[in-house]
């Protein structure tokens, strides 16, 4: 009798096992707050989008739930190693993120230590991946991006001076400054570098000075938050010049700021809408079924970059998970420098850095009477 | 030079009236509870989320002003009530504790309610049209805000001077218990401040965040903690202190932003010294000077201690 009731104990114990399906985490590795949350939360869309498309992904022949966790590193490089931690206790098995390079840095050795391999969205300084052999990224890089954007605005514009303005101790910032002003110099023009302190409101004076220096653009590569203020305080002040501006700036925010003024906002990017008809569609389908998620996509169903990506940054480590058969971090992290896939943003492979092999970006604007993003012109840098 | 020098007094002058605004808040409570009210920043910060919302709701905005004005001075009376009163006899630093307490639990309220999204302030008509003057472009809010907060200034100080509670607010700062024997309501009095100090803040919102029109959780803390160097540097306890130092500040952190062209211009310099990236630490440096020098600020009184 004992017997039989232990066998069918066991049975049980089997079954239940078996019919309650496995869970693999990934961790979101995003600022919900402070000066980037505006951005990290759209990358997030992209993420919590595409999890709700695919919720489950098969692994060595095994149905997995997909669970995403979340870590707020609130865009602040002494905040982002305690949420690299809270993931790392949290078992993921790879993570995605984080929207700014900085804090992708700041958390990076955490990941590198607990063996678990990172994928950055739309971090695009060089540092991230550099020297190490757990970060990859799915995006380009700052000095392709310096580069393009230097190109359009000494061949398209025609301008001679630059005026370029990044936010002090920013890794992001101060790179794309430091690839934009060796671009625009060995193009022949010359360049003018101020930085500001974090938390800075007013940027009259900063515009004042680019006025003065008679500056032909306006290049500044900084966060959300200080990128509506530079554009409102541009427009009061009847500045002439174009605002030049990285992927951080492709946002609805900005172009709202932007909306009614003459103040031409331009910018590199990594999505144009429309070049996915399918995933734009369900995007704002979802969307606007989901009140939440229209509020962190700042209030209407226009699509930024870094949600494309977010969206491909998922499907990417489902690929990779697949491609090493287990949920072990260390077995996704072997897999994943020969992961390939065609994304929504276009063919996604890794170099053997762990980089993205991308040699194109988008240019749009902001068009001033409707407060949208218009697509310009593709640029190719070989 | 003058055309050269003069959009960065003019962005001085603005943002120093709106420092002094904020620092008459820190100095007054400071003369009268020996209390550094650190979240008076906060308080800054909240008004301009509350503009935020009800503008948003459909309130339309001639009633959100003054409702906004009147909320501020509300939100400063339940701080005093709530975190500061009861501590009244606890030693000084146990407010000063609280006051950070304040200040924190503000900013997460905050963070949570907006979602660490950065909220854009509402266009009030008038102030927010630009005007150029001396050729110099800029919003009216910015030549207005000096001329505003002077004439709040005058009329503060004639309620200080000229009016019974003015008089009570003066003998409970010179001495607390003994003003307490004499039959002040010592309660209403530092309410009274608190909602004074309050208000003047959600002015100081209104025109800040016309001219830097975004607000997100942290916008007070850069304000507050210029405004509060501000109200040491000029002495704190004195409201023109605070008036003057705020100003000083805000024109010196507007011409050091500048001053590389400004010399450029000039022909001291042959190229850019990349000065403007000093600015915060020349405020910062500028008032561990004054205070080497004048240990009370330039028009703080000197204390004699009672034995």
């Amino acid at each position: 009798m004992k017997k039989v009731l232990a066998i069918v104990l066991a049975m049980m114990l089997v079954f239940s096992v078996a019919a309650m399906a496995e869970t693999v985490k990934i961790g979101v590795f995003e600022p919900a707050s402070g000066d980037s949350g505006a951005g990290g939360k759209q990358e997030m869309l992209g993420m919590q989008y595409a999890n709700k498309e695919t919720p489950t992904v098969e692994i060595g022949g095994v149905e997995y739930d997909v669970e995403l966790v979340y870590a707020d590193n609130g865009s602040s490089t002494d905040k982002a190693p305690s949420a690299a931690q809270n993931l790392v206790s949290e078992g993921v098995s790879v993570v995605l993120g984080s929207y700014g390079s900085g804090v992708s840095i700041a958390g990076s050795q955490y990941f590198a230590d607990a063996n678990i391999p990172a994928i950055g969205v739309t971090c695009t300084n060089p540092q991230v991946t550099a020297g190490n052999s757990h970060y990859f990224r799915i995006c380009f890089l700052d000095p392709f991006q310096g580069t393009v954007l230097a190109n359009y605005a000494s061949k398209e514009l025609g301008a001679k001076t630059a005026y370029c303005l990044g936010e002090l101790g920013n890794d992001y910032d101060q790179g794309l400054l430091t690839y934009f002003k060796q671009a625009f110099e060995a193009l022949g023009g010359t360049v003018v570098t101020e930085s500001f302190p974090t938390n800075t409101a007013d940027f009259t004076s900063y515009l004042t000075n680019a006025a003065m220096y008679s500056a032909d653009v306006f290049f500044c590569p900084v966060s959300i938050a200080y990128s509506t203020q530079i554009v409102q305080q541009a427009a009061s002040q009847g500045a002439t010049f174009p605002i030049l501006g990285s992927d951080t700036l492709d946002s609805n925010v900005v172009a709202n700021a932007a909306k009614g003024t003459n103040v031409q906002v331009i910018i590199t990017t990594f999505y144009q809408e429309g070049a996915s008809p399918e995933f734009d569609e369900g995007f704002k389908a979802w969307l606007n079924e989901d009140a939440e998620a229209m509020t962190n996509n700042g209030g209407n169903d226009m699509i930024s970059a870094v949600s494309a990506m977010g969206y491909d940054a998922y499907y990417t480590a489902l690929e990779a998970l697949k491609a090493a058969g287990s949920t072990d971090s260390a077995a996704v992290m072997a897999a994943l420098p020969g992961v390939t896939l065609t994304g929504v943003s276009g063919a996604i492979a890794f170099d053997e850095v762990g980089d993205a092999i991308r040699n194109s970006a988008f240019i749009k604007k902001i068009n001033n009477e409707t407060g949208d993003w218009e697509f310009v012109t593709e640029q190719t840098v070989e | 030079m003058w055309s050269t020098v003069f959009p960065y007094l003019l962005s001085g002058i603005s943002v120093g009236g709106q420092y002094a605004l904020i620092a008459i808040g820190y100095t007054m409570v400071y003369g009268i509870l020996r209390l550094i009210n650190f979240a008076h920043g906060d308080v800054f910060m909240v008004a301009g989320i509350i503009m935020v919302y009800m503008a948003a709701s459909g309130v339309p905005l001639w009633l959100c002003i003054p409702l906004v004005l009147l909320l501020t001075a509300l939100i400063g009376f339940v701080i005093e009530r709530v975190a500061y009163k009861p501590l009244r006899t606890a030693p000084r630093m146990s407010a000063m504790i609280s006051a950070i307490g304040v200040s924190y639990t503000l900013q997460n309220l905050v963070l949570y309610i907006t979602g660490g999204l950065n909220q854009i302030y509402p266009t009030i008509p008038w102030i927010s049209d630009s005007v150029t003057i001396f050729g110099a472009t800029t919003k009216m809010v910015t030549v207005i805000t000096p001329f505003l907060t002077l004439a709040l200034v005058v009329a503060l100080v004639m309620l200080i001077n000229h009016t019974k509670i003015g008089m009570a607010m003066r003998a409970v700062s010179r001495d607390f218990e003994t003003s307490q024997l004499m039959g002040i309501k010592i309660n209403r009095v530092i309410s009274t401040t608190f909602v004074i100090g309050t208000f003047l803040a959600g002015v100081a919102s209104l025109l800040y965040f016309t001219n830097y029109t975004t607000v997100i959780q942290t916008s007070g803390a850069m304000p507050g903690l210029k405004a509060f160097v501000a109200a040491v540097f000029g002495g704190i306890g004195s409201i023109p202190g605070a008036v003057v130092g705020a100003f000083i500040i805000g024109i010196a952190e507007n011409i050091i932003k500048g001053l590389d062209i400004i010399l450029f211009k000039a022909g001291i310099v042959s190229g850019p010294l990349g000065l403007a990236t000093f600015s915060d630490a020349f405020t910062f440096a500028l008032l561990i000077i004054i205070l080497a020098v004048k240990p009370t600020g330039l028009f703080g009184e000197k204390i004699t201690d009672k034995v």
